[in-house]
């Protein structure tokens, strides 16, 4: 047993002095990098607590700017815009849904696999933002997507909505199967 | 402590509000949370902030439909906000939720976020006293994650006795089970009780696993055991351990060199050659990989084949001269600017392990040596805020094309309807004063009906051959005032037969009549509110087209401003932050060259040593050969 241990511990000591070059050369450049680490962690703090304060500074001219682009783009006696969720509990895949007002096409989007898990967990998509007279309108909205059973599906449903002096919020929530596949909240 | 391990914890999750789903009552909170649940966190603050903003600006936020998410509003832009690393306004958003009349639910959650926050500052006595505000109702999806935290932060306080109490009943949890069983084996060994933490970590070490990330945890138990085996020269046991770490997982290249260590170090020098043949032919960037390309060839040459030795140490010369021209390619390129070019190139971003992808990157030098500078955590801050500077660089520039898009509107709006105004106006005075006439006589009207229930005047109520009758009797009886006579009287008589007549009429169909004439007054009503909402649409028509180009010259000007500013001050931050990150790729590249000059000046050394050793041997065995023929 003792003959064994010496002579793992002879092959260790070849071992580690086969490394012996290496390991100095390593621990010089570590303990330069050390210092130099101590000085970079200070630099990179600093700098992470300015990005942080850039951060809220951008995020503040964000605000800013949306509440300019509503004032001059959506005046709110016009303002119309539409929302997207899904039903809680479904599990088809939705590739698409497009959306006509007056006949006209206002707005089509195909979904990717994270926007698609955000509408699942309960996310609401703004598919359109847009102006509409006062008064009564029509809108058509259609989905296509594949159900559970790997079945391509497709539907479309006709709905009137009116639009007051007030800006005009509508949700639309989707649904897989039943003649309520797509139906219209009240917001 | 043995061996450099520490505590694991689960990955911060993503969760913004809870895992549960919203019943959502606010459209714009649920888009700030579909922007969220695919991690564009600037986005869904940005809507969470002007949704908050929205709300308390109105006269009545009681009645805004932000009211119902109100709480969890509040608490969201703490979590988003953490999710975005803004750790310092978040922990104020996290405390002030804290500060609130909350139910526990939400300010137990708060509490974990802000402890979580502090822990990874590097606060522990922080965190542990925002764990402590927590009491009463913790919602279930975090109840054993507040307890695996409160345990690490003991740990992190030197205080192993009190994390072994808190950790032995979360044995089994089935949310954190495998971190649990591994931190309890770490408690272990910090407070002295070596055995038991073995015995901890052997446990933990074959803990069923499914997830990649419960895998990882139960490869690092089994590493760890194996390192502390082979710091006590137990081989056998320590082999054991290092067999059960998976051959693909991240402690891998580790776990297979330790392996052939333990195998080395037990004079058996034909096993060590299997985990280390797998780990040479493995990725040549990674270090464990570096050092097998030396301690293969070293267990050939125990084993006498010094051909073979001869041979892969030669391999292991041109492998490591092949590295160093990576190595001075990437330091090379990196002074010439191309490592920040490449980690801001959109293509590689899309993919979500694009730092694994960039490594593959045949024309990014620079890129090679990324994966070991990304174990640092602050490399990972850093190049994180390069990445943030870099997206919101993007975004402050299109806002300024923005900007110039809103001038040109104006400019048009302002062309159209200035000219047009002034005679619209002119037009809308003319028909305003006959509407405000008619509306004054509609009002007349009205006076006196009402007044007509109160006193009865059926003349009033005379039709107009009534009105044209009465007058010209009145006119008729004016002709009479200066005559007299029979013929007079007779004339008189017949005048007050035709005023009886009218009279009667006027006196006997007075209610029908004044019925009527309620009935067509509530008909102009209708007609009435219909001017009336031609006119306020009028109105608010001309206040659109008048607000549509007036009173935005400020507002731009101030944002172009604060763009401006913004840009200036970013820029200048991106320059720092990469060169900080230069700097730390350049430094780290600096030492992997030494490293890999002094393996390289090893491995020539070893080669030359073999191959005598080889050529020596071969002639020995060819002596006997030669003597036999002569």
């Amino acid at each position: 047993m003792e003959r064994r241990s010496a002579r793992i511990r002879r092959a260790r000591g070849r071992h580690w002095s086969c490394w012996a070059v290496a390991l100095a050369l390593l621990g010089a450049v570590t303990g330069v990098a050390g210092r130099a680490d101590e000085v970079s962690k200070q630099q990179m703090h600093s700098l992470d607590e300015q990005v942080q304060d850039i951060k809220s500074d951008v995020l503040g001219i964000a605000s800013e700017l949306n509440r300019l682009e509503e004032r001059l783009l959506y005046p709110s006696d016009t303002q119309l815009a539409l929302f997207v969720s899904m039903k809680e509990g479904e599990t088809f895949r939705l590739d698409s849904v497009s959306v006509q007002i007056d006949g006209q096409p206002v707005a089509r989007h195909i979904y990717s696999f994270k926007e698609l898990e955000a509408l699942q967990k309960g996310g609401v998509q703004r598919i359109y933002t847009g102006n509409v007279a006062t008064g009564d309108h029509r809108l058509d909205v259609a989905m296509a997507g594949k159900l559970p059973s790997g079945a391509d599906f497709q539907r479309n449903q006709s709905f009137s909505f009116s639009k007051k002096v007030e800006p005009k919020l509508v949700g639309i929530t989707l649904a897989d199967s039943g003649d309520a596949s797509i139906q219209l909240g009240a917001w | 402590m043995p061996v450099a391990a520490s505590a694991v914890e689960p990955a911060a999750d993503a969760a913004v509000v809870s895992s549960r789903r919203l019943d959502l009552r606010d459209l714009y909170f649920g888009e700030a949370l579909y922007e969220a649940y695919q991690g564009r966190y600037f986005e869904a603050l940005e809507r969470v902030d002007s949704e908050l903003v929205g709300h308390y600006g109105v006269d009545e936020p009681a009645l805004d439909s932000l009211q119902y998410h109100i709480k969890t509003a509040e608490f969201s832009v703490g979590a988003l906000e953490l999710n975005y690393r803004m750790n310092l306004r978040a922990g104020r958003a996290v405390k002030a939720v804290l500060e609130a009349d909350v139910e526990d639910a939400v300010r137990n959650l708060a509490a974990y976020r802000l402890a979580r926050i502090q822990f990874q500052k590097g606060h522990p006595a922080d965190a542990l006293d925002a764990l402590d505000h927590i009491h009463g109702a913790v919602p279930e999806d975090i109840r054993d994650d507040v307890q695996l935290l409160r345990a690490n932060v003991l740990l992190a306080m030197g205080r192993p006795a009190d994390a072994i109490g808190v950790l032995k009943p979360l044995q089994g949890s089935e949310t954190v089970a495998g971190y649990s069983a591994y931190n309890l084996g770490i408690a272990l060994l910090q407070n002295g009780r070596a055995q038991d933490a073995l015995a901890q970590l052997e446990a933990a070490g074959r803990l069923p696993a499914s997830d990649p990330a419960a895998l990882a945890v139960r490869d690092k138990a089994n590493f760890v055991l194996g390192t502390l085996y082979f710091e006590a020269n137990q081989f056998g046991p320590a082999q054991q351990s290092l067999d059960r770490v998976r051959l693909e997982g991240p402690y891998s290249n580790q776990a297979l060199l330790r392996a052939g260590w333990a195998d080395a170090s037990a004079q058996n020098f034909e096993r060590a050659l299997v985990p280390w043949a797998i780990l040479a032919e493995r990725e040549p960037t990674d270090a464990a990989v570096q050092d097998a390309l030396l301690a293969l060839p070293y267990a050939y040459s125990k084993l006498d084949v010094h051909g073979r030795a001869a041979v892969l140490y030669g391999r292991a010369v041109d492998a490591f001269g092949k590295e160093l021209a990576k190595v001075d390619a990437s330091i090379e390129s990196i002074a010439q600017g191309r490592f920040l070019e490449d980690l801001v190139r959109e293509e590689i971003r899309q993919d979500k392990d694009w730092v694994i992808r960039l490594r593959s990157l045949p024309e990014a030098p620079e890129t090679f040596y990324l994966m070991s500078l990304m174990a640092s955590h602050d490399f990972q801050t850093a190049l994180q805020n390069y990445l943030d500077l870099e997206d919101m660089r993007k975004k402050l520039v299109a806002w300024q094309g923005g900007l110039d898009a809103f001038d040109d509107l104006i400019r048009l709006r302002r062309a159209y309807y200035k000219p047009l105004l002034p005679e619209i106006d002119k037009q809308f005075r003319k028909l305003d004063a006959q509407m405000r006439l008619r509306l004054e006589q509609r009002k007349s009207l009205d006076r006196r009906l009402q007044h007509l229930l109160i006193a009865p005047r059926p003349d009033y109520l005379a039709t107009a051959d009534e009105q044209s009758a009465a007058a010209w009797i009145e006119r008729a009886e004016a002709g009479l005032a200066g005559q007299s006579g029979p013929a007079r009287e007779a004339l008189q008589h017949r005048i007050d037969r035709l005023k009886g007549a009218l009279i009667w009429a006027q006196e006997t169909q007075y209610h029908r009549r004044l019925t009527d004439t309620h009935t067509h007054l509530r008909e102009l009503n209708a007609d009435v509110e219909k001017l009336n909402e031609q006119y306020d649409s009028f109105v608010r028509a001309r206040q659109r087209a008048m607000h549509s180009y007036v009173g935005y010259e400020r507002p731009i000007g101030n944002l172009r401003e604060r763009i401006g500013r913004s840009l200036e001050r970013l820029d200048a931050l991106k320059t720092a932050q990469g060169q900080v990150l230069e700097a730390v790729a350049t430094r780290e590249l600096r030492a992997r060259r030494e490293r890999l000059e002094a393996y390289e000046n090893q491995a020539r050394f070893a080669f030359a040593d073999s191959y005598d050793r080889a050529a020596k041997a071969q002639a020995a065995a060819a002596a006997p050969a030669e003597q036999g023929t002569k």
